[in-house]
């Protein structure tokens, strides 16, 4: 395998964003008729690396090569790195639901004849370009008409159509069943054998054995290697993602044991609760002074849950009891007078308000709680704004700047300031640390655990199951918009929330 | 000189710089072709002058675009209706004042006409707000609707007929109070302009405002009611349509169902993007758009004292518009913020070298 051609080189890349180093000293090197894995947690790196080769963004330092061009290669745009071969088929597909296939396949470059455009030859060729991937679809029905995986695979035909050396599949099969999995898989496997080189992000890891060739993996913005898949366990794998460097965290010690939880006091209690179309009911204790996790695939239920008990999307059956006392939340604003806080899993859509300044983000939860006429006095406001900043210590050149001039660790840390100040007994945070830099990531955590320790209740979401681990005394796993499992105690392990999440024996066929 | 360059940044950073800057060019300009355009003279007990007449004539400007201000600034949008509703406004006063035919005698107090027709705003602000905000159509199609219905409503009312009022106290509103000098109008603008100030200040409806039309979803989650406070905006604006109303059928105690507040609408919202803020929504200055009320008025009665006739001001009026949307855009902000550092870089080099 190794004797293949090398196609890509991508040499000593490196990153920086405003606060955070996102790529250091990386290299990544594919082949040709080669299906690469790009792994690492959230904000290990990859899609910046991504980014870096299609030209979305400009790297700091590094070289990159490509087979048949003789000097280092630099895209300043998607269109330069489409030119020379590398295109991109992203999560969410970038095509237009209401044209055609086939329209969607040669936008822009439709065959012509005589100034107008060709539908018959256009038609065919779409056709043809998709039965050699085995799709076998009318080309001239709108794509809304097909399915997500099918929309998919013509973004892809498309993208190799165009430009077709290296193609990248940047978390393809999120949104995919397992059917459609199988099929996405195919097509991968026929662009392979064709020679071209793929290079495949995923979070999935039981994909990554079925079909890349080699793993390349990254964590914190650094390379940690390049392996072969087939000589590579995943138990390893999943280390290596990880990682044990930060064991500063690993000493952070959970207070509270099960064994107590029977005499705290319960402080919400879900019965039956749920939301149609986002999460089925489900029944939930959480007790005081405990953090609990919520884990599963994205789009397993998990946002949704903490959505229905916050009242984020008002919950249309069971009930919910908030300090032994059911509690109606028909909006935010009913939980929140109730002592609930949420922090959205979106920073950017949901939690930031960017255009106002780091003080009127930091005052504007406890000001919506006192209501209209209840004005905080400016000089209010502003010691309630110096006191978060001082207690999250939020590097910030003022608090009178736009929120959305500070980094993303800090914008973070002013929401959770702002619902700190509303000195909340209960804390939703889902994914408080995605997208951050690994010091501020450490604070956070640090801060969940010391909140644990005041006697606050915190419900916990993260993606990254080891963070979960470091934080929580209790973990629920949700699959497929139900919830699935408890764990608690002993019971706490990576490997057994990983088969509670995969669905372990009773999982379907 | 450095001093000079930190002074000239400072001001020119000045979030009302521009609008300002507008309105004093305009000034400018006037002062040129009219050298008498700032005498202010005295004649049977009222001031008489171009700068009077700029601030009288503006003032049913000044209030809508006060309404217009908080709509575009929570939900980025327009309420495009304010013209209209305004002439429904004027209708339900007289009408309810005089019955169907012009008269000199009234059916009911004056206050209470007054009220009326305030109410008759408000209520098509109502409707105009429950379509925005609960149903969520696009402001500009929910407001389309009275924009040319409101008329007809208006019509239906005075059976197409223009009716008069004939009392000497109905003139008041529009005109000015016996004994006072200053026009009546210039007293209302301001008593709206700083009672919505002082509402916005003194309350954190200005921060409530500022924070739906900015992020509506994160506004919700922190526990604001967005859909409320856009809908309490909409209602405003057609309060404000109302004492619009009342103003401009003072002035020719009379309604005109077809041409009261006749193509307003489009001024107000043309107010509040001179007055410099973002037709997006979001942050706002309340002071922007009446400055931004005040320069457009400034045109008109600067173009009709250079002896341009009202059939031709449209054109001269756009040329002039275009020229002062164009310097706030942000491509043009950019490039003087560009212009701007490379003075700072260079000025501090200047300063290494000394």
């Amino acid at each position: 395998m190794s004797d293949k051609k090398i196609l890509l080189t991508m040499r000593h890349i490196t990153k920086t964003f405003p606060g955070v180093r996102a790529l250091s000293d990386v290299d990544f090197t594919l082949r040709y008729g080669e299906i690469h894995a790009l792994m690492g947690e959230n904000g290990a790196g990859k899609s910046t690396l991504i980014k870096v080769l299609t030209g979305v963004e400009e790297m700091d330092n590094g070289e990159i090569y490509m087979d048949g061009i003789d000097h280092p290669i630099i895209n300043r745009s998607p269109q330069e790195a489409q030119a020379i071969g590398i295109s991109t088929v992203y999560q969410e597909i970038n095509l237009c639901p209401n044209l055609s296939v086939a329209e969607n396949i040669f936008i822009g470059r439709e065959p012509k004849k005589f100034g107008r455009i060709d539908w018959k030859t256009m038609n065919r060729k779409a056709g043809d370009l998709l039965s050699n991937l085995n799709i076998h679809i009318d080309v001239s029905k709108p794509l809304s008409n097909y399915s997500v995986a099918i929309q998919q695979m013509v973004a892809i035909a498309r993208a190799v159509d165009i430009s077709s050396k290296v193609l990248i599949l940047d978390e393809p099969t999120s949104s995919l069943d397992e059917q459609e999995v199988e099929k996405l898989f195919a097509v991968m496997q026929k662009l392979k054998e064709s020679g071209i080189g793929i290079i495949f992000v995923t979070h999935f890891l039981d994909q990554v054995y079925k079909i890349s060739d080699r793993i390349t993996v990254l964590r914190n913005g650094c390379l940690v290697g390049e392996y072969e898949t087939d000589k590579l366990p995943s138990v390893e794998l999943v280390e290596l993602m990880i990682g044990k460097e930060i064991d500063d965290l690993a000493k952070l010690s959970k207070e509270e044991n099960d064994d107590n939880n029977g005499k705290k006091e319960i402080i919400v209690e879900a019965r039956e609760l749920g939301h149609t179309g986002t999460i089925n009911p489900f029944n939930l204790k959480i007790h005081k002074g405990e953090v609990i996790g919520l884990s599963g695939l994205l789009g397993s239920g998990r946002s949704e849950l903490a959505r229905a008990v916050y009242g984020a999307d008002k919950p249309d059956q069971g009930e919910l009891y908030f300090k032994g006392k059911k509690l109606q939340v028909k909006t935010p604003l009913d939980a929140m007078k109730a002592g609930m806080a949420y922090l959205p899993e979106n920073r950017k859509e949901e939690g930031i308000i960017e255009d106002l300044s780091v003080r009127e983000n930091i005052i504007i939860a406890l000001q919506a709680r006192q209501g209209i006429f209840k004005m905080i006095r400016r000089k209010e406001q502003e010691e309630f704004a110096d006191r978060i900043i001082d207690l999250l210590q939020i590097k910030t050149s003022g608090k009178d700047i736009p929120i959305k001039q500070l980094s993303g660790g800090n914008q973070q840390k002013v929401i959770l300031g702002r619902w700190l100040l509303t000195n909340p007994d209960f804390l939703i945070l889902d994914e408080p640390t995605r997208g951050i830099d690994v010091g501020t990531k450490t604070e956070i955590q640090k801060l969940v655990l010391k909140l644990a320790e005041e006697g606050k209740t915190v419900l916990f979401i993260s993606s990254e199951i080891d963070e979960m681990l470091r934080v929580c005394n209790k973990i629920a796993v949700l699959r497929d918009r139900r919830m699935v499992s408890e764990l608690k105690g002993d019971d706490l392990s990576q490997s057994n929330i990983m088969k509670a999440i995969a669905g372990g024996e009773t999982g379907d066929e | 000189m450095n001093k000079i360059k930190h002074i000239w940044m400072k001001i020119t950073g000045f979030s009302l710089f521009f609008p300002l800057l507008c309105l004093a060019v305009v000034l400018v300009i006037n002062l040129i072709r009219t050298p008498d355009f700032f005498r202010i003279s005295m004649n049977n007990g009222v001031l008489y002058g171009y700068v009077i007449d700029i601030l009288n004539r503006s003032s049913e400007l000044i209030i809508l675009a006060t309404g217009m201000t908080l709509v575009v600034a929570a939900s980025g949008g327009t309420d495009i209706s304010v013209g209209a509703v305004s002439a429904v406004a004027g209708a339900v006063c007289i009408y309810s004042l005089i019955g169907g035919a012009s008269s000199d005698v009234y059916r009911i107090p004056y206050v209470l006409a007054l009220v009326l027709g305030i109410l008759a705003g408000t209520a098509c602000g109502v409707f105009n707000g429950f379509l925005v905000a609960k149903l969520h159509i696009q402001p500009m199609v929910a407001t389309l609707i009275l924009f040319t219905a409101g008329r007809g409503i208006a019509q239906v009312l005075t059976q197409g007929f223009i009716l008069y009022v004939r009392k000497e106290s109905f003139k008041y509103l529009g005109n000015f109070l016996p004994g006072i000098p200053v026009p009546t109008p210039i007293f209302i603008a301001a008593l709206v302009v700083i009672l919505t100030i002082l509402l916005l200040k003194r309350t954190s409806l200005g921060l409530y405002i500022q924070s739906v039309g900015v992020n509506r979803i994160a506004s919700r989650l922190v526990g604001l009611n967005s859909s409320l406070i856009i809908f309490l905006v909409y209602v405003f604006s057609g309060f404000c349509a109302g004492i619009a109303g009342m103003i401009i059928t003072s002035r020719v105690y009379s309604i005109d169902a077809n041409n009261a507040g006749l193509n307003i609408e489009l001024d107000a919202i043309l107010s509040v993007a001179i007055g410099g803020n973002s037709l997006g929504g979001g942050k706002f200055t309340l002071i922007g758009s009446v400055i931004g009320a005040i320069t457009i008025q400034a045109l008109t009665t600067s173009l009709y004292a250079m002896k341009v006739t009202a059939d031709q001001l449209p054109v001269y009026k756009a040329i002039v518009v275009v020229i002062i949307v164009a310097i706030q855009s942000p491509v043009v902000k950019r490039w003087m913020k560009a212009v701007r550092h490379k003075n700072a870089l260079s000025g501090n080099r200047k300063k290494v070298k000394a």
